[in-house]
């Protein structure tokens, strides 16, 4: 039951993009196409999962008994840039067509705020390693439906007649807005 | 380029909200009330002016090759000093902006900054550079924050002029995308009307 809390929670109450304002970057930035979002989404996912466990681990196994907590920020931020950069090269090697699928996201995720979000909130909630996995592995799938649904909503906006100072980011912006809007009807549906 | 130049063009021409849509995160996410608007532009701004500081003074000695590495350190050692100051000074500011204040790290603004000005000019220009773009993003911020305070609650910086509520959606996340929405829109019908 808990762990059903969390994922819903996360997923729809409590969505990344759209209540958090994590990753707005990527959501803006390369939602013009169904698919390049899916691809990003993915690529996402993937790079959350792996990060969040390996914050869990530096937290609990290195920074508290070390009694460095304030090197948080420094230390996450480094690991994940290098765990971008070898995800990368392990896909390359054993997987290349998921590399060629993902390929052109993974540098750009080093600068998603999302994922160092994430890494920082579940240590803030104190989850533990299980429910750590199960709330980023939710949160990505909440950042891909909202990512998704975005670019769905971009591509009919680009066949619409938008006033000329509307075209572009502003408009995206109101439809972002709407959209979070219809999110908003799932608050309540689970206590945090 | 003059010095003073630099300083300005951060403001409206090379404003990172407006005209650069940079730092999208921080700038939907904590600009609720003007005041918080306001915290979060100057605690990037401290952590810009600083690390734009710095990254121009160690230019020369970083290899090129390892040089976004190097200026991500930089940047979060700086973002450090900040949470502990403001913990420390500011706890009530501290805990409304919350995972913003660690988030500067991946602020693009301020990586954005470092790549494309602190390591190709000396220590002076890249400070004002910094101190320039932190205010340009200090003043949007405060000013979506003001908007949305206005229309949601009824009130600037916490004084209130109207009775009863405002309009809460502009407090929540909707409000936030739709008053960017439309700021931006506002300042692209300005940017036309001065070329013309």
């Amino acid at each position: 039951m808990e762990y059903f809390i969390i994922i819903i929670g996360a997923i729809f109450v409590n969505n990344i993009v759209l209540a958090q304002f994590l990753g707005i970057c990527p959501f803006l930035g390369v939602s013009n196409k169904v698919s390049t979002s899916m691809g990003m989404g993915g690529a996402v996912t993937f790079v959350m999962l792996i990060a969040s466990i390996a914050a869990y681990l530096l937290q609990y196994y290195v920074l508290v008994p070390l009694g460095i907590e304030y090197m948080q920020t420094i230390v996450f931020i480094l690991v994940i840039a290098a765990l971008v950069q070898m995800v990368e090269i392990i896909l390359k090697k054993i997987s290349p067509s998921l590399y060629q699928a993902l390929g052109i996201f993974l540098p750009l995720i080093t600068t998603n705020c999302a994922v160092l979000g994430v890494a920082i909130l579940l240590v803030q909630k104190k989850y533990d390693l299980l429910h750590s996995v199960t709330y980023s592995v939710a949160t990505a799938v909440g950042f891909f439906i909202a990512l998704v649904l975005f670019a769905g909503m971009r591509e009919r906006l680009e066949l619409e007649d938008v006033p000329k100072a509307m075209r572009g980011v502003p408009i995206a912006l109101v439809a972002a807005s709407i959209l979070a809007m219809a999110f908003m009807g799932f608050s309540g549906l689970v206590k945090m | 380029m003059n010095k003073l130049q630099i300083f300005t063009q951060g403001l409206i021409k090379n404003n990172p909200t407006f005209v650069l849509l940079l730092g999208m995160c921080p700038t939907l996410g904590t600009t609720s009330s003007a005041i918080n608007g306001m915290g979060m532009g100057l605690a990037t701004l401290f952590v810009l002016t600083l690390s734009n500081m710095a990254i121009s003074m160690i230019k020369n000695v970083i290899p090129g090759k390892v040089r976004i590495p190097a200026f991500i350190v930089v940047i979060a050692s700086f973002v450090t000093v900040l949470q502990l100051l403001m913990e420390a000074y500011v706890p009530a500011l501290y805990a409304a902006l919350g995972v913003f204040i660690p988030l500067i790290v991946v602020n693009c603004i301020i990586l954005g900054r470092a790549e494309a000005f602190a390591s190709k000019n000396g220590v002076l220009s890249s400070m004002l550079d910094g101190l320039g773009i932190g205010l340009g993003f200090t003043l949007s911020l405060t000013l979506l924050g003001a908007v949305r305070e206005i229309l949601g609650a009824g009130s600037v910086f916490g004084m209130k002029f109207i009775e009863g509520d405002g309009i809460l959606m502009f407090v929540l996340a909707p409000g936030a995308f739709l008053a960017l929405g439309y700021l931006l829109m506002l300042f692209n019908k300005m940017n036309a009307r001065m070329k013309a």
